[in-house]
């Protein structure tokens, strides 16, 4: 019974010991982590803490899901910029509107865009950012990226702790590559359960796909003002097929 | 034998320049005569003008007989401009030179006054025009022929032609009599070359053996570096511009340049810079001079301030220091910033920063809802709406027909006519049946020939 327990604890040991080695902090370990609020999203990791040191992987395929992705990745790095951090948004065909960061808690001032043409340039470059420990987090938008790139960014930012937001637009593959995380944020309807005329706060529908010690999951929430909410399900999306993209 | 200068004791006696030394010596029997030496006035005159450097870190030799001073932000020190020159005159005085001095704000002036001018020497801002009315012609520095030409014709003030039209002062006295003019009156910049110039930073370093290879160069310019931010650190300047010529066995010149965002003068820093660069120096068969040059420096931020500002400064250091990496492998038009614009058009609402340390001057603005997405240009779309102001019921895009379930709107937005003529847009924010939302205007009125366009503009998160 003894040997048992000792055995039980030491793989919680082990456990642990592999998680800081992948980057992970551990929640009990050292003063309180900075805690980043997704709201209900939250429950996807370990401790409830969002992984600041790693590449976090974001796709969408549609215009529309690509705004709403880039409004979430906003609201993920206002919340890592705090209140001076400087953060990179580095892409090939920006549309971001800087002026819309505002509403997601960003002072667009803070945000430095580099836009290049070449896909070599925009990894470089994306590297280069992940590797300078004074910035808060490194937005990319790439479209292709394959597994060999993408472990180059995790050690970059293993080295450096810089959070890494890469957004895949519309790709043409869904290749595995190296991340803490995969999302995807699409946008629902707005609620209707006011009686309130037009459009309301953004809702999106943020479906963790792939996450490393978490638990993968769905959640519908909405962005009001500075803060996430969950919202009931409003409408079942048809979900997509889980094993074309694994 | 002439007579070229006299002294004051020998002028009150009544000799003058331009009189035959036998004359003289008749005037005068006791006259003391010294051979003149043509080099002789500007030697004394550049070695007086090293000894001004007490009073302005530019002055410059005017030969025959003067010298210039650039007393702008010197006055001060002394005082005031009339404490100023007189310490500079009874300085002068008490050495045993004969001194007269004018102040004005061109170089023209300041030369008339002290010359011609039997008045209160510091002429005041814009009173050029006045001060030179009474002297004579030759105040502005002109040829003999012209003056000779003024003489016959009686121009002996030059408040006499000074009000001529331009055309007719051309054809009378010549070009170079209306530029003399406009330099006295400051409407043509004048300068000089001081006798001390601002040392450049630049230094070289010569090879006793070609050399060929890039580690060689790498060499070279770690070394070059090194000794130019040690000169720098003390100056405390940063290296804005800085390029690196070598100079071939051959005669051929290869440069490779870099830039920076802030001013910088760490030689591992720059060396990065550099070393992007260094595979396009063709060595061939051989560099046997590298000369680094560094045309454009700034002052650097005072350290201390770093101290106060714990991670601000650092922090930004590294920035730019990444910027600058960034901006010399792609160029330094690829990094962007922004600062709001006091604007509605939403493609004015943003101005670019022009350099990292800018903060913006009014607060962005949060009372509108603006799209995360901005469509580079606005894309036309197919719309049904009623008229006149209602938002659109549906509309098609890129073939596709969107149902608009909820929409807020209009928002209108004038150009702004001082800028560009055109069309105002009615804006509407609206969401379709799959919850998208899309940011989409309509051009102008309900004409009563044709139907206004509508465009869609942007997607919202």
């Amino acid at each position: 019974m003894e040997a048992r327990e000792n055995k039980s604890y030491v793989i919680a040991k082990l456990r642990s010991e592999i998680m800081s080695l992948q980057g992970f902090r551990s929640p009990a370990a050292g003063s309180k982590p900075e805690k980043i609020d997704i709201g209900p999203v939250s429950a996807a990791f370990t401790g409830g803490i969002f992984p600041k040191v790693g590449v976090h992987e974001f796709i969408s395929s549609t215009p529309e899901s690509a705004a709403a992705t880039a409004g979430f990745m906003a609201t993920l790095a206002g919340q890592l910029m705090k209140e001076d951090g400087i953060c990179l948004w580095v892409s090939s065909r920006r549309r971001v509107f800087p002026l819309a960061l505002g509403f997601f808690g960003i002072e667009p001032d803070r945000v430095i865009f580099v836009d290049l043409k070449k896909d070599k340039d925009l990894l470089w470059t994306i590297e280069e950012g992940l590797k300078c420990d004074a910035l808060s987090a490194v937005v990319g938008e790439v479209k292709e990226l394959n597994l060999t790139e993408s472990r180059r960014l995790q050690l970059a930012v293993e080295e450096s702790k810089v959070t890494g937001l890469l957004h895949r637009v519309s790709p043409r593959l869904s290749n595995p590559v190296a991340s803490v995380c995969r999302w995807r944020v699409n946008p629902l309807p707005s609620g209707r359960d006011n009686t309130l005329p037009g459009i309301g706060f953004p809702r999106w529908d943020v479906q963790i796909e792939k996450v490393r010690n978490g638990q993968a999951g769905r959640w519908q929430v909405q962005w009001s003002e500075d803060h996430f909410e969950h919202i009931g399900l409003v409408r079942v999306v048809p979900s997509r097929s889980f094993s074309k993209v694994g | 034998m002439i007579v070229m200068a006299v002294s004051t004791r020998a002028e009150k006696a009544g000799i003058e320049t331009g009189m035959v030394v036998a004359d003289a010596r008749a005037v005068l029997p006791e006259l003391e005569v010294l051979d003149f030496e043509p080099d002789v006035p500007e030697k004394l005159l550049t070695a007086l003008a090293e000894w001004m450097i007490r009073y302005s870190p530019q002055v410059a030799v005017d030969l025959p007989d003067g010298l210039l001073i650039d007393a702008t932000g010197c006055a001060h020190l002394w005082g005031g401009e009339t404490a100023y020159l007189k310490d500079i005159v009874s300085r002068l005085k008490t050495s045993g030179y004969d001194v007269r001095v004018g102040m004005a704000d061109t170089i023209g002036t300041a030369w008339a006054v002290s010359r011609y001018s039997r008045a209160f020497p510091i002429i005041d801002l814009d009173a050029q025009q006045s001060a030179l009315a009474g002297l004579p012609p030759h105040a502005l520095r002109l040829d003999d022929q012209t003056l000779e030409k003024m003489a016959k014709l009686g121009l002996s003030q030059i408040k006499s032609f000074i009000h001529m039209p331009p055309s007719t002062l051309r054809r009378r006295f010549g070009q170079h009599t209306l530029h003399q003019i406009g330099k006295a009156l400051g409407q043509f910049h004048e300068t000089f070359t001081p006798v001390q110039p601002p040392e450049p930073y630049q230094e070289r370093l010569p090879c006793v053996e070609p050399i060929r290879t890039a580690t060689g160069i790498e060499i070279a310019l770690k070394t070059l570096l090194e000794t130019i931010c040690k000169r720098l650190v003390e100056g405390g300047k940063g290296i804005r511009q800085a390029s690196l010529k070598c100079f071939r066995v051959d005669g051929n010149i290869q440069e490779i340049s870099i830039g920076t965002n802030a001013g910088s003068c760490s030689a591992s820093h720059l060396f990065k810079l550099f070393e992007q660069r260094i595979a396009q120096i063709e060595p061939d068969l051989g560099i046997e001079l590298f000369l680094l040059d560094a045309p454009v420096v700034e002052d650097l931020a005072n350290p201390q301030e770093a101290l106060w500002d714990v991670n601000g400064g650092n922090k930004m250091v590294t920035i730019a220091e990444l910027l600058d990496r960034l901006a010399s492998r792609s160029g330094t038009d690829t990094i962007h910033r922004y600062l709001p614009a006091e604007h509605h058009w939403p493609e004015r609402a943003l101005v670019e920063a022009p350099t990292l340390r800018d903060r913006p001057e009014t607060s962005w603005r949060k009372e509108k809802l603006r799209p995360v997405d901005l469509l580079p240009r606005p894309e036309r779309i197919q719309v049904s709406a009623p008229v006149p102001d209602y938002p659109p019921m549906l509309f098609r895009y890129q073939g596709v027909v969107h149902k608009i379930k909820w929409a807020d709107g209009p928002d209108r937005i004038e150009q702004e006519w001082w800028l560009s003529d055109g069309l105002h847009r009615d804006y509407y924010s609206v969401e379709d049946d799959n919850g998208n939302r899309y940011w989409i205007f309509r051009l102008g009125h309900y004409g009563k020939e044709r139907a206004p366009e509508w465009f869609i503009h942007g997607f919202y998160a």
